[in-house]
């Protein structure tokens, strides 16, 4: 059993990583159009410059 | 707010000395009209950046000082989309957005938890013991404890309200449970013993947190819909002082005030003309199709729009003693009869709230006596029953289904105002349809132009272009569909309140009135046009609202009895209620007759749906059980009503009627799935037979069943 020694540090750091993820996703406004998101990538012209939208979500 | 009264039709400016404008973009769909809007407005010179939310069905527009949301808007509508522009003001990050991110982040850190718990909870349930099992109970407890207070919050704090306003909420047994199981399982824990409920008092958290967002959201939804679309238009008049004009809030203005009212322009408030002969437009007040003529003496009413010349008027009421308020008095004593409604949920609460504490203070009672003074099994046995009871599915069961239905009827374009206005509309067995700017568009259309020689129709043309009445371009519109050309007339002029003159090959010609032109008057709305001494009538029918043959066919199907109550004259509203096959009519309403007559119908027991724009419909708007407005409805009958329909298209209001039947269905569908639940799962608590495992597997597929079973709706 010396090795949940490991791996429950291991369990709860990835489980914080994707914690962090989250609230990274939701820092950024990733939620506030997922449909317009989700068909944007239908489009063809290519995006040289994605807006900046960090501190504004809408 | 008073940046925006200074300038509500340009772009407000922020910080970064730019303006931002905000459109609401009904008919957008799919990828295409993303990129297709996106560039062209991006070509609009001053525009540095535009970006389409399609979840909101919005734009959000970075430009210069100098562009106007109403350029961009007739750009859009060359391009083929609807727009309407926004009060940004309102829309940007209100308390109510920080709300919700706030709930976000409460789900993400309770999911994140119970992912966790749960992991080390299955190497328990697979039958860790001793030392290990008290590591990992240790463990979870360590994560629960602070994630159930950080989580929990919203709970705990309606609760307390609720407490200390002595009334009992359904987040009170829903605090009482995550507190009493924490409490048990950290005991449990310290005491070495087998059940922990960790995982099960997450996973409470968790849905019971998703519930509370869809709720939030589909509130905020409809909150921030009815904001937008009220600001869109400040009420504001020219006052007259000393020969100078100046701009000034309606609510500035005093009887005496002298206002000048531009052709095309509402009136703002009540008065009496002093100077200057026009058209007035009443249809928005009365229903009337036909324009009225206004001299000096004429009395004016707030709500009404000057068609044709400029008019000076004085105030006689302002303030509370306008027609318009006198209105909004109806209107409000209309509505406290609907405040009554109560929701679904709110029965369901009522009836569970006290049920669930007293099941489990039963179970603890029952087992204290059977096991003779067992605290800590019976204890165990009370949390087991709170957990299994709690209402995890029932608090998803209305959110859930209301977040589908919104989101599908919010995708055919309509906006719900009112939270139980879905459930209102299901019980409908009635409706009730305003004719001038609701089953039709309130712009006329040229009927018998074919009647006429083309030389005719071309001078017609030439003498329309003049003027800006709306007979006068509507058949300049029509005129021009057939690919005519103006013929060249000179000398045009515009006699306000009569029509257009001008010479054609040195005959004297003119468009306007029939008395004025020397025509007989026919008997529909017409506009006559004399060619020296020949005369000629183009009549005109209403343009028919696009879907409203197939709605008023829909409804008709769905077995609801068709009213069509107006305040036009009776051949108007006859011809229309029989183009459209609907057999209960009544012509030459007033405000007051509208409301009457369904309160009437609803006396004899039906549930009326109201669908109106006027400002005389909003009496009646708020007296029926439900009501629904076009977009371009005035404020006041948007205000009054329960949905906002987007689009042009009227048909949606069939379908909306259908989708609230399916979703109370549905509503009513999952209260009876978490009753079955219970009665199964209770027994089981009560016996003592309840297992963490057991409780952690009955939440989630109630809850999943119940999520489910929402996502059917179509």
């Amino acid at each position: 059993m010396d090795v949940l020694v490991i791996l429950i540090p291991v369990s709860l750091l990835l489980g914080g990583l994707g914690l962090a993820g989250f609230f990274w996703t939701l820092r950024k406004g990733q939620y506030d159009d997922p449909e317009g998101d989700a068909r944007r990538i239908l489009n063809p012209d290519y995006d040289d410059a994605p807006a900046a939208r960090d501190d504004d979500p809408r | 707010m008073s940046a925006l009264a200074d300038a509500p039709r340009t772009a407000p400016q922020d910080n970064a000395g730019q303006g931002r404008i905000l459109l609401s973009l009904p008919g957008i769909h799919c990828a295409g009209c993303i990129s297709r809007i996106e560039r062209d407005l991006g070509d609009h010179p001053g525009v540095q950046s535009a970006r389409v939310n399609l979840t909101l069905k919005r734009a959000s527009v970075d430009a210069a000082p100098g562009v106007t949301a109403a350029q961009l808007i007739d750009r859009l509508e060359r391009l083929g989309f609807e727009a309407h522009e926004l009060d940004p003001g309102i829309l940007s990050r209100g308390a109510s957005a920080r709300q919700e991110r706030d709930l976000l982040l409460r789900i993400g850190v309770s999911g994140f938890a119970m992912m966790n718990v749960m992991i080390l909870s299955i190497a328990v349930w697979a039958g860790a013991e001793d030392a290990t099992r008290d590591l990992f109970h240790l463990i979870s407890a360590a994560i629960a404890i602070p994630t159930v207070g950080y989580a929990g919050q919203p709970f705990f704090r309606s609760a307390l309200g609720a407490l200390q306003g002595r009334r009992l909420n359904m987040d009170g047994p829903i605090a009482l449970a995550l507190i009493l199981t924490v409490a048990i399982s950290l005991y449990e824990t310290l005491q070495s013993g087998a059940h922990a409920y960790f995982e099960a008092v997450l996973m409470l958290t968790f849905f019971l947190l998703v519930g509370r967002y869809l709720d939030h959201r589909a509130r905020a939804l409809a909150r921030s819909a009815a904001q937008e679309l009220a600001a869109l238009e400040v009420p504001r008049a020219l006052r007259l002082q000393g020969g100078a004009q100046a701009e000034v809030p309606v609510a500035e203005l005093a009887a005496g005030d002298l206002v000048l009212v531009h052709p095309g322009a509402g009136v703002p408030v009540d008065g009496e003309v002093t100077e200057g002969r026009s058209e007035i437009d009443r249809s928005l007040l009365t229903g009337e199709t036909l324009p009225v003529v206004a001299g000096a003496g004429a009395r004016l009413s707030a709500g009404e729009v000057n068609l044709t010349g400029p008019l000076t008027m004085r105030v006689t009421a302002a303030g509370r003693d306008s027609s318009l308020h006198r209105m909004a008095d109806l209107v409000a004593a209309a509505e406290s009869a609907r405040n009554r409604y109560t929701t679904l949920a709110e029965r369901a609460a009522r009836a569970y709230a006290p049920t669930i504490p007293l099941l489990s203070l039963g179970a603890f009672i029952a087992w204290m006596y059977v096991s003779g003074g067992d605290l800590r099994l019976s204890v165990n046995v009370a949390v087991a029953t709170l957990i299994i009871t709690c209402p995890c599915a029932l608090g998803l069961a209305v959110p859930a289904v209301v977040t589908a239905a919104s989101g599908r009827l919010f995708r055919k374009g309509l906006l719900i105002k009112d939270g139980t206005a879905l459930e209102r509309l299901a019980g409908v067995d009635t409706v009730v349809f305003d004719k001038t700017g609701t089953l039709t568009m309130g712009t006329p259309v040229p009927d018998n132009l074919d009647t006429h020689p083309e030389d005719a129709l071309r001078v017609a043309l030439a003498l329309a272009d003049a003027s800006a009445h709306p007979l006068a371009r509507a058949l300049a519109a029509a005129l021009r569909a057939r690919g005519l050309t103006p013929a060249s007339v000179d000398d045009l002029r515009e006699a306000p309140g009569y029509g257009v003159e001008g010479h054609w090959q040195g005959m004297p010609v003119r468009l306007g009135r029939a008395g004025w032109v020397g025509a007989e008057h026919a008997a529909t709305t017409g506009a006559y046009l004399g060619l020296g001494d020949e005369t000629r009538s183009f009549t005109f029918t209403d343009a028919l609202r696009p879907g409203a043959e197939e709605v008023v066919a829909a409804l008709r199907d769905q077995g609801k009895a068709v009213w069509l109550i107006s305040g036009d004259v009776a051949p108007a509203v006859e011809a229309m209620a029989r183009r459209l096959g609907i057999e209960n009519w009544c012509a030459g309403a007033l405000p007051r007759d509208k409301a009457a007559r369904i309160e009437a119908l609803q006396a004899e027991g039906g549930r009326v749906l109201m669908v109106g724009d006027g400002l005389n419909d909003t009496v009646a708007l708020s007296a029926a059980h439900v009501s629904i407005s076009p977009a371009s409805a005035l404020d006041a009958a948007r205000a009054s009503s329960d949905m906002v329909l987007l689009g042009r298209d009227i048909a949606p209001v069939a379908d909306a009627v259908r989708i609230a039947e399916a979703s109370v269905r549905r509503i009513r569908e999952n209260f009876w799935q978490s009753g079955v639940y219970n009665a199964v799962f209770v027994p089981i608590a009560l016996l003592g037979w309840c297992t963490p495992l057991w409780a952690a597997l009955a939440m989630s597929l109630s809850s999943i069943t119940v999520t489910l079973n929402a996502l059917r709706l179509r």
